[in-house]
């Protein structure tokens, strides 16, 4: 059984315009101590999708799902009150600006033992103990000394690593790190990355990471999941996704990666940009941008088998060409 | 955090002369002059008139009157009252504790009401809860003082004749004063009854002095309140798995109260012009009232004594503000 099973997860928002689908009917799965790297440009609804598990959105969001199990409990049944009580004890969540995402107002130790107090029987000088090996589990250096400082005090490397060790302090089953590195320089962009493995394998921790980066998704996850506009396009273990990507939105993304850009000239790209509210295609939603797309496309797309990736597509490639012989097309946009 | 301290009172120092200078000329001119006033209809005799006039200095030119003003209050000499004769800083100290009564039960109402409204119309955002919190709060900021002072006396002292009309306790209590602060007096002197009388001579003035304040901390805090809730920290606290009112009253409230204490720092000065108004309505005998009747009777001394007094009363509670602030914003303390 999965730590975590997500079945048609739909997130909608109610703007001035009307409803605004940002999670369309997502499935997702993780296994105890897996990686699990969610993909997907600005806007395809991946970190929407994780705040609508740990109840984080706004009021304006309804969420819907078939399925929303985590080790073992149904969170769609359960009381805001004991889901708040496997909120940041069983499941805990990194965010992608850390400077902002600690409070300026309080202490690091402070901000660390709140969530030893919230959700352990420890004693105040346990929790400083406590706060003080996390601290150094994590790699800040005279923790003692940290314990004090507010974070205003902290570079943005720093203080990645003090969400970090207060995430992880109550040894949850599932972390979830939403674009853990984006606004950090590239050298803090691999210690913070090594760290979040290191801490996964010590604490038998699973990991959600949600990247825009596939150098992320090479270096870390063990599988990995394609989002684009709140639709799951594919998934696939990371070395498989790598090699034989079965949907174009994949096989493109991959193709735009400098490092495996060939010859001279342009770089690859995709043309045109992810639908918004307005101009959301009728059936496959990459089918506009998409070199493969026929007039089947345009009133809806399959989801194929796990063999092909479960690849949301109705010419799904292989080898980097669709595998019933349909023929590249030149896209205008 | 000590040097910070010296720069702010230095400060003080300019404002200090600034503000005398503007005492000494604003009581100058106004047409009449107190011994005209004291004279009364019956006229004063010229050569009378120039013998008092060089008795109180007023013979010699401005300047002069002025500097020999400034070093006065140097030696802590506030000058004499020209009317009651009595030194005006002892006058000041006897009638500035019910100023300090009044003005602190007010602002101590309005943080208490002000500060729980703006968060909840904050929360519930757009709701009708909302919407009366800052309609009654504008309401309140719009209202003419005495106008809303004598509303309220007369539907509950004359109506209802639930509280008294005016003055700080009813005259059947007699006590010498120990702090100056009726309610303590009152329950000091151990006279039954004291207290309950100073309470309910109390309540009516706080109620009008405190609406001012009290919509302006509403609507500051909700603004406040409504900035920091979408802030990241605030999701992260939700991501604790911390209970909605830890997450609002502490991890929000805290940050939102920085542009708050300003506010309410701010407003002291609101209060103690607004104690002009209030104490003249409920008969105070405070310092609102007593200026006031100064400058009816041209009372020189009084009016620029009591000005540069009240003056410096604002701008010591400006830098326990600034103080207070460093310490609540732990961004200005290092």
């Amino acid at each position: 059984m999965s730590l975590l099973e997500i079945k048609n997860l739909t997130v909608s928002f109610d703007t001035v315009s009307g409803p605004f689908r940002a999670v369309d009917g997502v499935d997702l799965n993780v296994d105890g101590r897996e990686i699990l790297s969610i993909v997907g440009e600005s806007g395809s609804g991946k970190s929407v999708a994780m705040l609508a598990l740990m109840g984080l959105l706004p009021d304006t969001a309804s969420v819907t799902a078939d399925v929303m199990r985590f080790d073992g409990k149904d969170l769609l049944t359960m009381s805001d009150r004991d889901k708040r009580s496997i909120i940041g004890r069983d499941i805990a969540m990194i965010f992608q600006e850390p400077m902002s995402s600690l409070n300026p107002c309080f202490t690091v130790g402070f901000q660390i033992g709140e969530m030893l107090k919230r959700h352990t029987r420890l004693g105040r000088t346990e929790r400083k103990a406590r706060a003080i090996e996390l601290m150094q589990a994590v790699g800040i250096p005279s923790p003692e000394q940290r314990l004090s400082a507010y974070p205003h005090q902290l570079s943005g490397g720093m203080s990645q690593r003090v969400m970090i060790a207060m995430s992880a302090s109550c040894r949850p089953k599932l972390l979830i790190a939403d674009e853990p590195t984006t606004a950090l320089d590239v050298t803090i962009q691999a210690q913070i990355l090594d760290l979040l493995r290191d801490l996964c394998a010590e604490f038998d921790m699973a990991l959600v990471l949600i990247t825009h980066d596939m150098g992320v998704v090479a270096q870390m996850a063990h599988r990995v999941q394609v989002q684009y506009a709140g639709q799951k396009v594919e998934e696939q273990s990371v070395e498989d996704l790598f090699s034989d990507p079965h949907h174009p939105y994949t096989a493109a993304l991959l193709s735009a990666l400098p490092e495996r850009a060939t010859g001279r000239g342009h770089l690859p790209s995709i043309p045109g940009v992810v639908p918004g509210q307005f101009d959301r295609p009728p059936g496959c939603l990459f089918e506009p941008r998409c070199a493969y797309a026929t007039a089947s496309c345009r009133s809806s797309a399959h989801r194929q088998g796990p063999e092909l990736g479960h690849a949301l597509c109705n010419h799904p490639l292989i080898n980097g060409a669709p595998a019933d012989g349909t023929q590249a097309r030149e896209i205008t946009v | 955090m000590l040097r910070f301290f010296l720069t702010r009172l230095g400060l003080l120092i300019p404002t200090f002369i600034g503000v005398s200078i503007v005492a000494f000329a604003f009581i100058r001119l106004l047409p009449g002059d107190p011994i005209m006033l004291l004279a009364g209809e019956r006229g004063i005799d010229p050569a009378r008139y120039a013998e008092l006039q060089a008795s109180l200095g007023f013979d010699k030119p401005l300047p002069i009157q002025y500097f020999n003003y400034l070093s006065d209050i140097v030696t802590g000499d506030f000058g004499t009252s020209i009317v009651t004769k009595r030194p005006v800083l002892d006058e000041f100290m006897t009638l500035f504790p019910a100023t300090i009564e009044l003005a602190l039960c007010a602002i101590i109402l309005a943080t208490l009401v002000g500060i729980p409204a703006g968060v909840l119309a904050a929360v519930k955002r757009g709701t009708w809860l909302d919407q009366t919190v800052m309609g009654t709060a504008l309401v309140g900021y719009s209202m003419p003082i005495f106008w809303w002072g004598l509303l309220l006396i007369i539907f509950f002292s004359g109506i209802l004749q639930w509280t008294p009309v005016s003055g700080r306790i009813s005259l059947v209590y007699f006590f010498p004063p120990v702090t100056g602060f009726m309610l303590i007096d009152s329950l000091l002197s151990g006279q039954s009854g004291a207290f309950r009388s100073a309470l309910s001579h109390l309540v009516l003035p706080t109620i009008v002095l405190a609406t001012i304040p009290l919509a302006v901390i509403a609507r500051q805090t909700r603004s406040a309140m409504l900035e920091v809730l979408g802030e990241d920290y605030v999701r992260t606290a939700r991501a604790k798995g911390l209970p909605p009112r830890r997450v609002i009253g502490l991890h929000a409230l805290r940050n939102a109260l920085i542009p708050v204490i300003t506010t309410i720092g701010l407003q002291v000065g609101v209060l103690l012009a607004g104690a002009i108004l209030t104490e003249t309505i409920f008969s105070w005998p405070g310092i609102g009232k007593w200026m006031v009747d100064s400058v009816f009777k041209r009372d020189y001394s009084v009016v620029q004594g009591g000005l540069l007094l009240i003056a410096g009363v604002i701008m010591i509670v400006n830098l326990v503000v600034d103080l207070l602030y460093g310490l609540i914003n732990p961004r200005i303390r290092h």
